[in-house]
Order: C-alpha cells, then structure tokens, then sequence
C-alpha cells in the first residue's frame, strides 16, 4: 500500500494554496471551453502552454492547471451536449441520446446534475482503483493486443441495437453510412481512398467536422424548415435538482458504469469512447425494462457521464507504468511534460512521484470542485435554454464553424461540416438514428487497423483472432449480445398473453 | 476568444505581407509566420513554437513569429498551399523534418516535387535504432540479419509510422544494405512509437524501430535493448556501447532531421538572409541548451548544402520503394 502513502503527499501537494486556486482556474476555464463546441481541449491546452510559460508557473501547478481544464471541459461538453444536442467529443455522444431529450421535457436540470454526480463517482472510484490496481491491471493492459481490441471492437458493434431502438434497419443504415465516411482518407498502408485526388480527404473527416455538422449544423435546417417568423420557442426549464428517487434509481448504474469504464480506460488507445458507449448499452439492457432508454431516462445519462469519467483515470495506468499514453488526455499531459522538459516515459513517475501523485490528487480535488463549482450552478446554466432556438443554435454553429477554421486554417472543414449537416437534416426527417454514425466514424477505423496488424503481426494466419484466452471470452459475449436479446425477446409476447388472459378472466 | 483574435491577426499578416514583398533591397524580415504543417502540439508544432522564441530572443526577427497551423494529409496541404499561395513571400517558414522527404519521396504530395520549394535549413536529427526485448532470441544485429537470410518472414518488425514512413524505411535500408530481398520484409505500422514498444513487451513482434529520443527512457527502465544506432557516429551516455551499422559493415545512416523549407520565387537577399539567421539560430546558446532536451543530435545544414542534402533524400527514399514495389 505504498501508493497510498504516495497518494497522502500528492494531496499534501495539491492542497497547497496556489494549486488550489490553479485547479478552480483550470476546472472554470475548462468548463466555459468546453460548453464551446469544437475547441476542445486539446487545442485549448496547447494555445495555454506558452501562456503559463509567460506567467512562470512552477510544472506542479502548470500540469494541475491543464488536468484541471480538462476535466471542467468534460463537464461544459456535458452541458451543450445535454442542452443543445451538440457533443463535443465522441465519449459525449452516448451522453446525447437521454440528455437531449430530457432537456426538451424540462428535465435539463436533473439531467446536468445527475451527470455532475455520476462524473464525481466515477472520478473517486477510479483513482481508488488506479492506487489499488495499478501494477495488475497494467499486465493485463499489456496482453490485449491488435486482436483483442478488435473483437472487443466487434462487440461494441454489436451493442449498436441498443441505439436504435425500434428502428434497427435504419440504425444498421446509419451505421453503414458511418463506416463508409469512416474509409475516406489514407489507410494504414498509405494507400489514398475516395479522396479523388484531393488533399483535403487524405485525413479523412475529422471527428467534429461530422458530429458538428450532424447535430448542430441539421439543427439550424430543420429550424429553417419549422419555425414561423417572430415565433418565439421558449424551452421549459422545470425542476433544476434531481430527487432522492432518482438518486437511488442512477446508483448502481454509476457504480457498474464507473468499474466498467476504468477497466476500459486501462487499455492503450480504447479509451472513453468505447468506455461510455460499453456502459450505456450495457445498462439499457440490464436496468431499462420499460424501454425508456433514449426517451430521457436519467440513468442513460448517468452511465455513460461515469464511465466516461473513470476511463480517464484508468488511462493514466499506461501512463504510469509503461509511459505510453492511453488516451488524448494523457497524451496532451505528456505534450505538456515534453514543454516543461521532463522527459516522459516509463521511469518518469518514479522519478517524479511528487509531481505525479500531486497530479492524482488534484484530478481528484477537480472532481470535487466541479462539484460544487456545477450543481448550484446547474439553474444558471438550464436558463440557456431560455434563449430561443432559433438564436441559440446558430449561435453555436457559428462558434463552432470559427473554432473548426482556426485549428486546422481550411475552408474544406466548413463545407464539409455544412454538408454533413444537409445528410443530418435528411437522416432526421426519414427517422435514421444519428449516434450510430458517430460510432462508426470512430470505431471502424479502429476495427479495420487492427484488424489488418493482428494479421500482419501473425504474418497472415487468421487464427490470431482466437489465439488468446481474452479474444474467446470476448467471442462469447459477442455471441451472448447477439443471441440473448432474441431469446428474450421470444419470452415476453408469452408473458403479455398471459397478462391479457388474466385482464379477459377479470 | 483567442481564436478570434488569431484569425484576425491572420487577416492583418495576409494584407501586410503585399507590401512586404514590395520590397527586396537589403531584406529585413517583417511579420514573420511559421508555417506547422500538422495540430498543435505535434513535433512540427513544436519546431515552430519553440525555435521561433529563440530566434526573436536573438533579435534575428523582429516583433513575434506567428505559428499557423495549417492542418492536413501529413503536410500536403502546407505544401500544396505554400507552392501555389505564398510563391515569393520571403516572411514565411515551414517546419519539416524526414517525414516531410519521405511522403515526397512516396509521391503522397500529389503531383508536387522536392523542387517545388526552397530547401532552407535543418538544426538537429534524431538518429534511427533497432531494438528487441531484453529477453530476445536476437542477440546482435547480425542474428537478425541471419534470420532474414534465412526466411525474411522469420522477423516481425513494427515501428510508430505508417508503410513507406520513416520507422518502415529504416529497416529497409538496413535490411538492402544487408543484400536481403526488401519487399519480403514484414513491417506492422502503429500509431506512434509506444503502442509498437508494448508489442515487444508482450512478445508479439521481434524488432522495434525508432529513434533515440524515444527509446532512452524505454532503455532506463529495461524494456528495450538496443542493437544498433543508424548513425555516422557512436552516441554518448546509455547507447555508448551499441555499435553503429556502418561499424558492422552496412552503409547505413538513418537521421530523422528537423528544419524549415520556404515558399518557392523568394529572391536570393531574403534566402541568404536567413541561411544566416538559421546558422545563428544553431550557434547560439539557446539551441545548444534546448537540443538535447528534445532528443536531438547535432546535425547542421543551411542554404545550398540543406537544398542538395533534401533533394538527396528524396532521390534515395524514392529508389528505395521503387525497390519494394510501393511506387511504379
């Protein structure tokens, strides 16, 4: 228990009243980034670097500084995403499909509150988690290779009908069109495909060129389309905290969600997207009986907002003990290490236990302020929805269209994203599912490359995919996702005639 | 906000520099951009923010150097848009490196040649490794080379870069130098060097390639041994016992190099000028303290010897994957 000895000091570290009040800095300018969609926090941290050179910011309280806005830009994303149906990042779409639609019911408030607490957990029982587990579970991180992640990829796939709801053709649709915007660009071979020559399409389509354009940019069409002129649609606010009930009802969700999406987080490259998609579909399947999934349940939104969270601490195990980044977050920790001349890599944290653990520690003192700094809060920002749609949301494409521009300085984005909007407008009108494409944006890349170097590394033999003991445990639960639910399913109608013979007796 | 701010700035750069190029006698640069042909905080990214501070500590260039990130097909889109859009623009600098010969090289900037633009400077290289677990069957570089004689297929490589990128070129060189026939060797292409490295942890590929920046820490903490260093020269510190390859007999030198290339029609004062402003950017005590810290060995080209030694580069890269069947 060595670590937790650590773990005490970093708090003595983060406790210090300068990195307090960098990590309130960080939380409060995270949050407003975030709630601005298509910066990201990336981009945001990497335009602050030189800045915290200028101010001569010890690295302690620099790096606190940057976890700090990273973790308050994974709440402001919550709030446009649960607001405004504009996620930010591929991890939040999972957290679009019942917060958006609480937030129509007026039910914003106890959706952003829930999602506040379910972050909270997740935060807290993912850094017992990283103290306790570390050394173990960074083995067990080191046996999933190219092949375990893509049948683990496969069985993300077969989760997807938990998105569709009733319209699973149309979600296999949208999923297909999802994996054909997904081939665009280079592959893994150099090889250019449907770039038609142009530059442009080499890269492929960035994340938030798609996701913008889907969910945003087909919002302010289909308000061209309905709303009359001088119409002013004001949203309902309601009741701003959630209730007891609901609080008992999201429990184990967020404890489940939590445990679920640390493990995820430990492995290299996975990450929070497949960690909050994992966690809602599972709980849809486990918890929602009534099919209120997707409807604005709140326990669809305190899933994946707490797997989400816990993945990021699980990410810091191959940070910790391999020196590779498991995420974007530790990634962008690392940019910032490299800024501040310390060399990462697997010795940096037992050199530098302080700073690391100090770190830790402060990760934990942000969850805790995005707390408090949110939930009194919360009827602030529900307000929001106050504004009329018909300012709101172009207001926000129009942010997002000059953030788009400023980091990459091509119009083609712009098109682009404007395009995507117009197949937005079309799959909502014809009642296609949206979250699905998402998915297979961000997943079918990842399937088919490591796809192609589990085979590469096996020089070409296909028994790779069922070479380990992890890639058969896998192969079951694709098998019990695909075939459970059918067989279920085959239950129920005898449930209701029964129920209907009994109502015929009576 | 301070994007706003930025893109604004942009405009006010964009309508400076018509009158900047007015001017060509006894050139003096003004509003200054270097051009990061990828995201922020990436390597190119780096060259720019961090040298551009050094070069107007030095008052080399007056004001600030503005870094724009012109984002897009590994540096295609930099390349495409310096040629065709700041043609004669003398206050522009684009960050490059041996990723930027080698897509040129694979012909990945279509249609574009190494000719197209002026060929600068470069201030620093990391050097090339191959390295295998500690445990390996694979002793010495010659028990790979052995095995490679036997069946190329024996040995699995993988790298940080993508087939044709600089981690796969590496072991091609070594391997045609090594008289092995290229295009059976096998190579698995990751994202970045240490998802590669935990290949080799785990026991699912042989020989990992990179660069000495990324290796040093991995050496430290004893999971990697290195078996040779593809430079002209034996390193110092924890590499001071591994052979180079041109010690054990193959004409191989592999060196990632960091500099600039500028806009094509820039008259000669302005390159001169800063062919000078880059080698005294590389004297100067700043870069000395800075180098080692991002890993990087000396290695100093400027001017007409940086533009043969680019061109060079590409000839060799471009013959090398005529020879592996990758270019017709």
């Amino acid at each position: 228990m060595e670590a937790f000895g650590l773990l005490l000091d970093g708090f003595g570290t983060a406790l210090q009243p300068l990195n307090v009040l960098v990590v309130f800095l960080g939380v409060l300018i995270g949050t407003i980034i975030g709630m601005l969609p298509g910066i990201g926090p990336i981009n945001a941290i990497a335009i602050l670097i030189p800045i915290s050179f200028a101010l001569g910011l010890p690295p302690t309280a620099m790096l606190i500084l940057f976890s700090g806005i990273y973790y308050g830009s994974q709440y402001g994303n919550s709030i446009s995403t649960i607001l405004l149906n504009v996620p930010g990042t591929a991890s939040s779409v999972a957290t679009a499909l019942d917060g958006y639609p609480m937030a129509r019911s007026g039910r914003g408030g106890p959706a952003l509150a829930i999602s506040a607490i379910a972050s909270f957990i997740g935060g807290t029982l993912s850094i017992f988690g990283l103290v306790l587990f570390a050394p173990l579970l960074a083995r067990w991180a080191i046996r999933f290779g190219p092949a375990e992640y893509f049948v683990l990829i496969v069985f993300t796939f077969t989760t997807i009908s938990a998105l569709t709801g009733r319209n699973f053709v149309k979600g296999l649709a949208a999923t297909a069109i999802g994996l054909a915007i997904a081939t665009v660009g280079l592959d893994l071979t150099n090889v250019a495909r449907f770039t038609f020559g142009q530059f442009r399409l080499y890269d492929g389509f960035d994340f938030v060129v798609v996701t913008i354009g889907l969910f945003a940019v087909s919002e302010v069409f289909t308000l061209v389309e309905q709303t009359r002129g001088g119409e002013a649609t004001v949203g309902k606010v309601g009741r701003v905290m959630i209730t007891v009930k609901e609080f008992v009802a999201s429990f184990w969700v967020m404890v489940r969600s939590s445990i679920s999406g640390f493990l995820v987080g430990v492995l290299p490259g996975a990450g929070a997207t497949i960690a909050s998609f994992l966690a809602y579909t599972t709980e849809q399947r486990l918890v929602d009986r009534e099919g209120n999934f997707g409807k604005g349940d709140i326990r669809g939104v305190a899933a994946p907002e707490a797997a989400n969270n816990a993945s990021v601490s699980g990410a810091m195990i191959p940070l910790l003990t391999l020196g590779v980044p498991g995420s974007g977050t530790t990634a962008v920790m690392l940019g910032a290490l490299l800024a501040l001349n310390l060399a990462p890599g697997p010795l940096f944290i037992t050199r530098n236990a302080d700073l690391f653990w100090g770190l830790i520690a402060s990760m934990y003192i942000g969850n805790v302020m995005l707390l408090v700094l949110n939930l009194p809060l919360v009827g602030l920002f529900v307000r929001i929805l106050l504004i009329p749609r018909w300012v709101l949301v172009p207001s926000v494409v129009a942010i997002a269209y000059v953030a788009v521009y400023s980091a990459t300085s091509s119009p083609f984005d712009l098109f682009a994203m404007t395009a995507f909007g117009v197949l937005g407008f079309f799959m909502r009108k014809l009642g296609y599912p949206l979250a699905p494409v998402v998915l297979a944006v961000v997943l079918g890349p990842m399937m088919e490359v490591n796809l192609r170097r589990a085979l590469s590394l096996n020089n070409g033999d296909w028994s790779v995919l069922i070479g380990s003991p992890i890639t058969i445990g896998l192969w079951i639960m694709v098998a019990v996702s695909l075939f459970l639910p059918q067989l279920l399913r085959r239950r129920k109608p005898v449930a209701k005639t029964v129920i209907e013979e009994t109502d015929a007796d009576g | 906000m301070n994007r706003t701010i930025r893109i604004l700035l942009a405009a006010l750069t964009v309508a400076g520099l018509g009158l900047a190029t007015v001017q060509a006698q006894g050139f003096a640069p003004r509003n200054v951009e270097c051009i990061a042909p990828a995201g922020a905080g990436g390597g190119w990214d780096m060259i720019c923010r961090q040298i551009s501070d050094i070069l107007v500590q030095l008052d080399l260039v007056p004001g600030a150097i503005r870094t724009q990130n012109l984002v897009g097909a590994g540096g295609g889109v930099a390349y495409a848009s310096v040629v065709n859009n700041q043609r004669g623009n003398p206050n522009v600098i684009v960050a490059a490196s041996t990723a930027t010969t080698s897509r040129l090289a694979g012909g990945q900037f279509a249609g574009y040649t190494a000719d197209d633009v002026r060929w600068i400077a470069t201030v620093g290289a990391d050097y090339g490794v191959l390295a295998v677990s500690p445990d390996s069957a694979f002793r010495n570089l010659e028990d790979v080379i052995n095995a490679w004689n036997v069946d190329p297929s024996l040995v699995s490589t993988v790298g940080g870069s993508a087939v044709g990128g600089w981690d796969h070129l590496k072991v091609l060189l070594l391997a045609d130098a090594a008289g092995i026939p290229v295009q059976q060797v096998r190579y698995t292409a990751f994202d970045g060097g240490g998802l590669a490295v935990i290949e080799i942890l785990a026991g699912r590929a042989d020989v990992f390639s990179g660069d000495v920046s990324e290796v040093l820490p991995q050496i430290e903490a004893g999971n990697l041994r290195v078996l040779t260093v593809l430079a002209p020269e034996r390193q110092e510190g924890l590499l001071a016992d591994v052979p180079t390859a041109m010690e054990l007999g193959y004409d191989v030198v592999g060196s990632n190099w960091r500099g600039w290339y500028m806009p094509p029609g820039i008259g000669d004062e302005a390159y001169d000028w800063w062919t000078d402003a880059f080698r005294q950017l590389a004297a100067s005590p700043q870069w000395q303290e800075l180098r080692p810290q991002l890993g990087l060995a000396r290695f100093e080209l400027f001017g007409d010897d940086m533009e043969a030694f680019a061109k060079d580069q590409v000839e060799d890269i471009t013959k090398l994957l005529r020879s592996i069947g990758a270019l017709q």
